[in-house]
């Protein structure tokens, strides 16, 4: 059980032809080109760590959700947007007030995510839970839940791209988008709730792990490699998609690495993927990037 | 609720509460909240790494926060701050679950190592944990006066041949030992609400470094006491009242701060006589 719900620790001969690993590779694509979409906005507003939190405050809505017998997908929205919502509300737009505000929220939340996994553990006397709702489970996934996932993904492609100009304008320089006439104000509670529905999707599908590896990754790339937003947008979802599927096709293989055919985890090859990816983009692009960061940062 | 078990839970819930005070105000003043809840939830896969090859756990957290630290700084210097402790903390996750998918017998230890489990701390985990605790306060010690000046004042620290990278990976590596040292006893939940919250709490009430510092280590304290007391008596989690006591107390300072400075509520803007808040702005 463990094994299974880590994220395909075995994975079967015939994993192309099996119906749960079609709906796994269907929605970790989905899951992946909405991280790339959102992330490049969320590294360039430096909003990593909150992108990150948001993935595991989702588990306190994912438990409560189990206690209640909900689908914790809900549960991962409902806590998720609260939690968006107050991180704006107490957070300062200065980086460090909002380090620490994001970081208070996430201590928060996951206390109570310790509250109700307890509950969780007593009134099912299992272990299992605790490890489905952190670590994902992207092969457990009924197909049912596909539409759902598909329409919430394209709800928050949609919120990103209707705020994509005020978005690029706040995020490079706060001042100039105000004297426009943006509401740095509504643009970044905008941007918090797409950012809220693609980590909460990715989490509740891939897991809390692949959720930020694919979130900031892919991004963290596409920046190194072209400096227009719109052209780093479609190069993060390349890579993502890309990503994880190179990752479930290693795991596929990895089955027939050891002699016990137990297999690798998803998770570890896409995390792998992607921070190779990361780091040989990075190395290729050295003093160009260099140069680049020191012109975006004294933007920012 | 003080019997000899419970002895072992009140000292190792002290030494970490002390420490995590000290070090808590300047991973609030420098901005490192990402990195102090990276270190401790990346270095948890250690821990699995530690237990699948029969190693003593410590060596587990010890080795990965130690890299862990290492590359946040080292990729940091290439990145931005926040995207470097991204990647890092997903590197290590990525391979905790390497490690947790070629291991059975682990599924119960995982609650207790990210939630805490100090009520079973037992007399043997006493020792290092003190020890440990100890060299980070020492090594505070000697970093304080360039770690502080480093942190609020970038530029002036850099022109008195302070590195700043230098003193991120110091400040990184201080953070890792507290990992190290709490991640057994406490848990990855509860240390990275004790390096945050009060430190957070304790910058409303005051700006004089030390104060603050003082202050700190008091609520971070007050807290752990409070949550072990109320864990014991309703039998719920400790990390639980950890996080809600840790936000209850930063609404009260931050309440506090705006009705004693009218409608200027942020921390980081309120204090407009204060040198440390100069220095703070100067850096931003």
């Amino acid at each position: 059980m463990i094994r299974a719900s880590i994220g395909s620790a075995i994975i079967e001969p015939g994993f192309f032809s099996s119906s749960p690993v079609q709906v796994a590779l269907i929605v970790g694509s989905v899951a992946a080109f909405v991280s790339g979409v959102v992330g490049v906005f969320t590294v360039v507003r430096g909003q990593s760590f909150a992108g990150h939190s948001l993935a595991d405050t989702g588990t306190a809505g994912g438990s409560a959700a189990f206690l209640l017998g909900v689908s914790p997908l809900y549960g991962f929205i409902v806590m998720n947007l609260i939690v968006a919502g107050v991180m704006e509300l107490i957070g300062i737009r200065r980086p460090r007030g909002r380090d620490v505000a994001t970081g208070i929220v996430l201590g928060a939340a996951l206390g109570l995510a310790a509250l109700f996994l307890y509950f969780d553990t007593t009134s099912t006397s299992t272990t299992g839970a605790t490890i489905n709702v952190l670590f994902g489970s992207i092969f457990t996934l009924p197909s049912s839940m596909v539409p759902v996932i598909v329409v919430l993904s394209a709800l928050a492609i949609g919120v990103t791209l209707f705020l994509y100009r005020p978005l690029i304008l706040s995020s490079l320089s706060s001042d100039l988008a105000a004297a426009r006439g943006v509401s740095l104000r509504l643009v970044g509670i905008g941007f918090l709730v797409a950012l809220a529905l693609a980590v909460s999707l990715s989490a509740i599908t891939i897991g809390a792990i692949l959720s930020t590896a694919l979130l900031i990754g892919p991004a963290a790339t596409a920046l190194r490699l072209t400096k227009r937003t719109g052209a780093a947008v479609v190069t993060a979802a390349v890579i993502g998609v890309g990503a994880t599927w190179l990752g479930v096709l290693l795991a596929y293989d990895s089955y027939y690495w050891t002699p016990s055919h137990r297999g690798w985890p998803v998770s570890f090859f896409v995390v792998t993927v992607v921070f190779v990816f990361y780091l040989v983009v990075d190395f290729a692009a050295g003093h160009h990037a260099t140069a680049r960061r020191s012109v975006s940062r004294g933007a920012l | 609720m003080f019997s000899q078990f419970m002895i072992n839970a009140w000292e190792a819930s002290t030494i970490v509460a002390v420490v995590a005070g000290v070090v808590g105000f300047f991973t609030v003043l420098r901005g490192s909240s990402f990195a102090a809840h990276a270190l401790p939830n990346g270095a948890f896969a250690g821990a699995a790494g530690a237990s699948l090859i029969g190693v003593n756990t410590i060596l587990g957290l010890g080795v990965f926060s130690l890299f862990g630290a290492i590359g946040i700084a080292s990729l940091g210097r290439r990145a931005r701050h926040d995207v470097a402790t991204a990647l890092a903390i997903v590197v290590m996750l990525g391979l905790g679950s390497l490690f947790l998918s070629m291991t059975t017998e682990y599924a119960p230890e995982i609650f207790s190592l990210l939630f805490g489990e100090v009520l079973g701390v037992s007399s043997s985990e006493l020792l290092p944990t003190a020890a440990i605790g100890a060299i980070c306060i020492v090594a505070i010690i000697f970093l304080y006066r360039p770690l502080l000046l480093s942190s609020v004042m970038p530029d002036v620290a850099e022109s008195r041949g302070i590195k700043g990278h230098r003193m991120e990976l110091a400040f990184l590596l201080v953070v890792a030992l507290v990992t190290t040292m709490a991640v057994p006893v406490v848990g990855t939940l509860l240390i990275f609400s004790l390096l945050i919250s009060p430190a957070a709490a304790a910058r409303s009430f005051t700006n004089t470094p030390l104060t603050a510092m003082g202050l700190s280590v008091v609520i971070a304290l007050v807290t752990v006491w409070s949550a072990i007391a109320l864990s014991y008596t309703s039998n719920l989690p400790i990390g639980f009242f950890v996080g809600a006591i840790g936000a209850v107390t930063y609404a009260i300072s931050r309440g506090w701060a705006a009705r004693r400075h009218g409608r200027r509520t942020s921390p980081v803007t309120r204090h407009r006589g204060s040198a440390v808040h100069a220095l703070v702005e100067a850096s931003d």
